[in-house]
């Protein structure tokens, strides 16, 4: 019990005294999976809005697809991200193996598919409801697409924050493309991993209290979007 | 018109990537996990970076992985101690102008209980037999590290057949040294662990240092340039600033005063090849 104490001191300390190294790794977190995030959001509801509102041959084998690739394990997309960007891969030119937008990349991959399943199944609620009404009005497929998103809003939120969520908290992929590079790739994952292996079990603590904080912040958003959505939905 | 939260995020992101992969002049030097996690980079490095203004990115892996990841050109030096590997991997052409620099020993962690009763031998071999003949559980890194195939070579030397048993007393991990010494903490089990690793390690629960001082624990350290014939994206001029100031004078002395708990952790030793 004596190491959760002293790592909660610690995390508190580290905090409160706004430790550089400290806020550096958080805010190279938060830089990574916000761009992933960012990025994969744009792929991700675009994929998902077409899947939601086009009929063509192989869409339910897409869905299908989409689905089964939430679960993607961490680790194999990093493997697969390592050898594209590695030198000696399709990509090495680009020279971006070991570097920020490696792990950007990385998360891209892991949680695209995430935010695409998530935002295809509430729009394609949402249109069975409203393409009559829509096609009546006579509005343009791009019109359309529109108003899908708007009124989907909280839940495409709440899809892209699972997405965050996923993106923050991972550690396989991160590892293998970032190579844990102090004051460059690490981040908060890493770091703690790295501080176990060196046996400083407190500091690696503090930063996973960080971590949950963080995590809870985010399900915390996602249930007042949720509430929100349903006080409008009234 | 309202904006819409994906325009928003955009952006956002947008903006953060162009932060995120803001960089500078920097070598991607290919290492061990043993001198990252002594802290040895933390001290060096920066005195580098004010004589050059290079940034080396350190990636901590196992000596043998560190070798594969330069074959393949992801690396433009390398900082290893395995030198069977070295020379396999210099004699294939994918090195150049190895150097060896400096050197630490290798040191017999286990449980102060010690059922083996290994404390202050001095024999290494000696060491090895005795765990085996108690079959007393031995922690190994098992991932082709500089540190593994160190141990194997012993367990070889000791006639100890000791992957036969793995799973029973012998574990193989396959983990870098300071994950190793944490499970060995745990299961209160015997392991090699290099002196650096374990002085700077702070979770030791029951382990203590057991057994030292053979001089087959003598463990050196080179550093190699990956070949730009081989590579011809490396960073060789920058990479070679690296090499040159670790061999200068400058370099060596300030290798041998990094000093944690009052002990140096690693003996600078370049000899200027004639």
């Amino acid at each position: 019990m004596n190491e959760f104490a002293d790592a909660a001191v610690l995390a508190s300390k580290l905090v409160l005294h706004a430790d550089a190294t400290l806020l550096e790794i958080v805010r190279r977190s938060l830089e990574v999976s916000l761009a992933a995030v960012g990025c994969a959001s744009v792929l991700g509801l675009s994929a998902g809005a077409l899947l939601a509102v086009t009929r063509f041959p192989g869409r339910k084998l897409c869905i299908i697809l989409t689905n089964a690739l939430m679960g993607l394990p961490p680790v194999v997309v990093g493997l697969l991200v390592y050898l594209s960007l590695s030198r000696t891969g399709p990509f090495g030119g680009w020279g971006l193996l070991f570097t920020p937008t490696a792990m950007v990349i990385a998360q891209i991959v892991l949680i695209t598919p995430i935010i695409c399943a998530l935002s295809r199944q509430t729009l394609e609620d949402l249109w069975l409801e409203y393409a009559e009404q829509l096609r009546s009005l006579r509005v343009t497929a791009f019109g359309s697409l529109r108003t899908l998103l708007w009124e989907a809003r909280y839940s495409l939120l709440t899809a892209i924050l699972a997405g965050f969520g996923r993106a923050i908290a991972e550690v396989g992929a991160v590892l293998i493309v970032g190579g844990n590079i102090a004051h460059v790739t690490r981040v908060m994952t890493t770091t703690i991993a790295l501080e176990t292996s060196r046996g400083d079990l407190a500091l690696a603590l503090a930063l996973g209290f960080i971590l949950i904080t963080i995590a809870m912040l985010v399900n915390g958003t996602t249930f007042v979007l949720r509430e929100l959505a349903d006080c409008d939905a009234r | 018109m309202r904006r819409s939260p994906l325009v928003w995020t955009f952006g956002v992101s947008v903006f953060f990537f162009s932060f995120a992969s803001a960089g500078n002049s920097f070598i991607t030097l290919s290492s061990t996990t043993s001198t990252q996690a002594s802290g040895f980079f933390d001290y060096i490095l920066p005195l580098f970076k004010q004589k050059t203004g290079i940034d080396v990115h350190v990636i901590a892996a196992g000596t043998g992985q560190a070798l594969r990841l330069a074959e393949k050109g992801d690396a433009d030096a390398l900082l290893v101690h395995d030198k069977a590997g070295e020379m396999k991997f210099v004699n294939a052409g994918f090195g150049v102008d190895r150097r060896e620099m400096m050197y630490n020993d290798f040191v017999f962690v286990g449980p102060r209980a010690d059922p083996a009763g290994i404390r202050g031998t001095t024999d290494a071999v000696a060491v090895l037999k005795a765990i085996g003949a108690q079959r007393a559980t031995f922690v190994s890194r098992a991932d082709d590290s500089g540190t593994h195939r160190a141990e194997l070579r012993l367990w070889e030397e000791a006639g100890v057949d000791a992957r036969a048993a793995s799973g029973t007393w012998y574990k193989e991990l396959g983990a870098g040294m300071g994950a190793t010494l944490n499970t060995a903490a745990a299961l209160d089990s015997y392991t090699l662990s290099d002196r650096a690793t374990w002085l700077t390690f702070r979770n030791r629960g029951d382990l203590e240092l057991l057994a030292e001082g053979d001089p087959r624990l003598f463990n050196q350290y080179s550093l190699i340039l990956v070949n730009p014939r081989r590579h011809p994206h490396v960073k060789f001029n920058a990479a070679s600033k690296f090499v040159e100031f670790l061999t200068s004078t400058e370099g060596q002395n300030a290798i041998g005063e990094y000093v944690v708990e009052g002990t140096v952790l690693f003996r600078p030793n370049y000899q200027k090849a004639e």
